[in-house]
């Protein structure tokens, strides 16, 4: 098994102009690799016998709208009494990420017996539109049509980028951080029409258990930044 | 006389008829389809030309559910993925969200999980093996597989209260520690006295003498299922040389578990990336070397044997060494209930744990474990909230499914359902 600072640094040191970082965090490797470069990174982690990574094992579109923000001010609402003080804008922007969408793909070599993740951010959210990595490992095939699906990405090059998990003329992506949890329309029989219909939700959004973030300090260093990250 | 005949085809002479393949649906309500699968088939004669597979009609969501709740309310949804090997997704779920705390639970609760691993794998595959033979058209095998996992979802039931969806596993250890006696029957108006005891024959002792009890038994059971299989002419006609698929092939398409293990690539999580105490335990990994369903066959069937190898390993670690079974942390784990009555900071931390839950440091973590279907990984983004920024569940049949075009083309119509049950899918993982 490969160390895991030793890949990084080969990384570090071989595609150093194609990517933008590479860090290790919780013993695993991250790789943060420019739009344009994906299919020359991808490729050569295929082929050289350094990497070796022959086996995608996942592809997964994040969503970055609401990274970091709570739903709950906590320190603020205990000054001035107890609240649920739950907001509820599903609109609400978070500036903590360079862009709001990434594709995340994972990586693992048989035989060197290491693992890798990439990110790739997609930096023109009004063209959501990454390379697919389709010929380069057969399995992306249904990675990039349920990313496509959920989150409503597309992937250029992709054969057939149908829709996959959602039903039949479904609209809209419901893995967004905007697509409210509740959906946006129900299905009905009615009885008049003598088929089921779709109708705009009758209830309410709630939120049963607020996020709240708490800077723990057992997890923070002397500086006072989450020490994990770094 | 001519013109005749060619009135009954439809047909004339200059003619050349116009042939097209015929398009067919195979479920989503058929019991070979595994659940609710839609598979459109394109067939020329007898002979498939095309699959394609429709999911997602169990899509329940889960990633989305769990980025709403409080990391520990999701335990109970990892469980209702793939129903039939309940406890190995809790466990990858529960790594990944250890591997950001950066805790590691007591030795004594690896062990449990270890076992309970492996108990669910063999639970897992008597229940492929029963719905593989009955596909196949062997209806025995089925009923002798549902007895003993009758056995085992007793054990279940007595470490967690439910057969099935046990929420067993936490962050920091499992719910509690193994019982020290085994639940009994009673006797009632379908069994009398006499029938009652016989039952109850092997759990007079504690919950690891009933599953010893178990693994004694086990290896005769299993041969007595591949006696009726493995060298049956017909079950052989049915596997043998049907979906093949070479072991780079298996890779590219991104195969993991028995289904790459079948082709004879020695890959198994539990040897290769050890986590928990597998590194401990001695046992083989088995392989196969056609890549066809008699060969996922003797896969899976020796993967039972080596299972029930480890668990015997489990018992005889867990009888000799008691201890706790959850880390000492109030911050993740709640106090004991006696606690609480005397100490008030215990009585808040539990009010925190059960309301708030705790909060996970920043980072993203992924971490697999060898589910019984392949890998089975969870990829966790926190963004340091009490509940998961984004949760992604790599489900071991996903890729599976996606390749079933390629594993059943050229080959005829009921060597469909051969060829589907081989891969052991479970549509509660696929469309999560």
């Amino acid at each position: 098994m490969t160390d895991v600072n030793v890949l990084c640094t080969q990384i570090h040191s071989r595609f150093s102009a194609w990517i933008e970082n590479a860090t290790v965090a919780f013993g695993q490797l991250t790789v943060e690799v420019k739009p344009e470069h994906l299919l020359d990174i991808c490729r050569i982690l295929r082929d050289d016998a350094d990497f070796e990574f022959k086996l995608l094992v996942d592809v997964c579109g994040v969503d970055y709208l609401h990274y970091g923000l709570d739903d709950w001010q906590t320190e603020k609402t205990t000054a001035t009494g107890f609240g649920r003080g739950v907001t509820r804008d599903l609109m609400r922007e978070s500036a903590a990420k360079p862009c709001r969408f990434a594709v995340v793909y994972h990586l693992l070599s048989l035989t060197k017996n290491h693992r890798v993740r990439l990110r790739v951010y997609i930096p023109d959210e009004k063209e959501l539109m990454v390379d697919s990595v389709m010929d380069i490992w057969p399995s992306a095939n249904w990675y990039e049509r349920e990313v496509f699906d959920l989150f409503g990405i597309l992937f250029r090059g992709h054969p057939d980028l149908r829709r996959i998990m959602t039903d039949y003329g479904f609209v809209g992506h419901p893995f967004r951080k905007d697509f409210p949890l509740i959906g946006k329309v129900e299905a009905r029989y009615d009885a008049k029409l003598k088929r089921v219909v779709y109708e705009p939700v009758s209830i309410d959004a709630r939120v049963l258990e607020p996020k709240v973030i708490r800077h723990d300090n057992r997890y923070l260093n002397e500086q006072g930044e989450s020490s994990h990250a770094k | 006389m001519q013109n005749n005949e060619n009135s009954i085809s439809g047909v004339t002479a200059d003619q050349t008829p116009e042939i097209r393949n015929y398009v067919f649906n195979f479920g989503p309500q058929h019991p070979a389809a595994h659940g609710v699968l839609r598979l459109i088939l394109e067939v020329d004669g007898e002979t498939i030309v095309r699959a394609d597979p429709h999911v997602g009609l169990l899509h329940r969501a889960t990633e989305k559910l769990a980025e709403n709740k409080p990391f520990n309310h999701t335990i109970g949804y990892m469980d209702r993925l793939d129903y039939v090997s309940m406890m190995c997704n809790e466990h990858g779920y529960v790594l990944a969200i250890e591997k950001l705390l950066g805790i590691t639970p007591p030795l004594r609760a690896q062990y449990i999980r270890v076992m309970f691993d492996e108990i669910t794998r063999i639970l897992n595959h008597l229940l492929w093996l029963a719905a593989h033979s009955l596909d196949n058209g062997g209806m025995a095998v089925f009923l002798y597989c549902f007895r003993e996992r009758e056995d085992l979802l007793d054990c279940y039931e007595a470490v967690s209260g439910a057969r099935m969806h046990a929420t067993y596993y936490r962050p920091g250890g499992v719910y509690r520690d193994l019982p020290d006696k085994m639940p009994q029957f009673k006797p009632s108006k379908w069994h009398n006295a006499k029938e009652v005891a016989k039952l109850n024959d092997n759990r007079q002792g504690s919950l690891l003498d009933f599953i010893w009890d178990f693994t004694e038994r086990f290896p005769g059971l299993v041969d007595e299922y591949e006696s009726l299989l493995t060298n049956n002419r017909i079950w052989k006609q049915r596997t043998v040389d049907i979906g093949i698929i070479s072991p780079e092939r298996a890779i590219a398409l991104g195969f993991t578990g028995p289904m790459l293990r079948g082709s004879g690539v020695a890959w198994d999580l539990r040897k290769k990336q050890p986590y928990e105490v597998y590194d401990k335990m001695d046992f083989d990994i088995p392989v196969g070397t056609n890549g066809d369903c008699y060969d996922r066959y003797l896969v899976r069937v020796n993967e039972m044997r080596q299972s029930n190898r480890i668990i015997r390993q489990c018992v005889e670690w867990l009888r000799k060494n008691p201890g706790p079974v959850m880390i000492d942390d109030y911050k993740i784990a709640p106090p004991p209930r006696e606690e609480m009555k005397i100490s008030m900071e215990a009585l808040i931390h539990h009010f925190k744990n059960m309301t708030e839950g705790y909060n996970v440091p920043e980072g993203e973590a992924y971490a697999a474990v060898e589910h019984p279907k392949g890998e089975f990984g969870v990829y966790l983004v926190s963004d340091g909230a009490n509940k998961p920024y984004r949760l992604k569940v790599r489900a071991a049949g996903f890729p599976h499914l996606a390749g079933l075009n390629e594993l059943i083309r050229g080959h005829m119509i009921a060597d469909v359902v051969a060829v589907l049950s081989s891969l052991d899918i479970v549509f509660g993982e696929i469309d999560r």
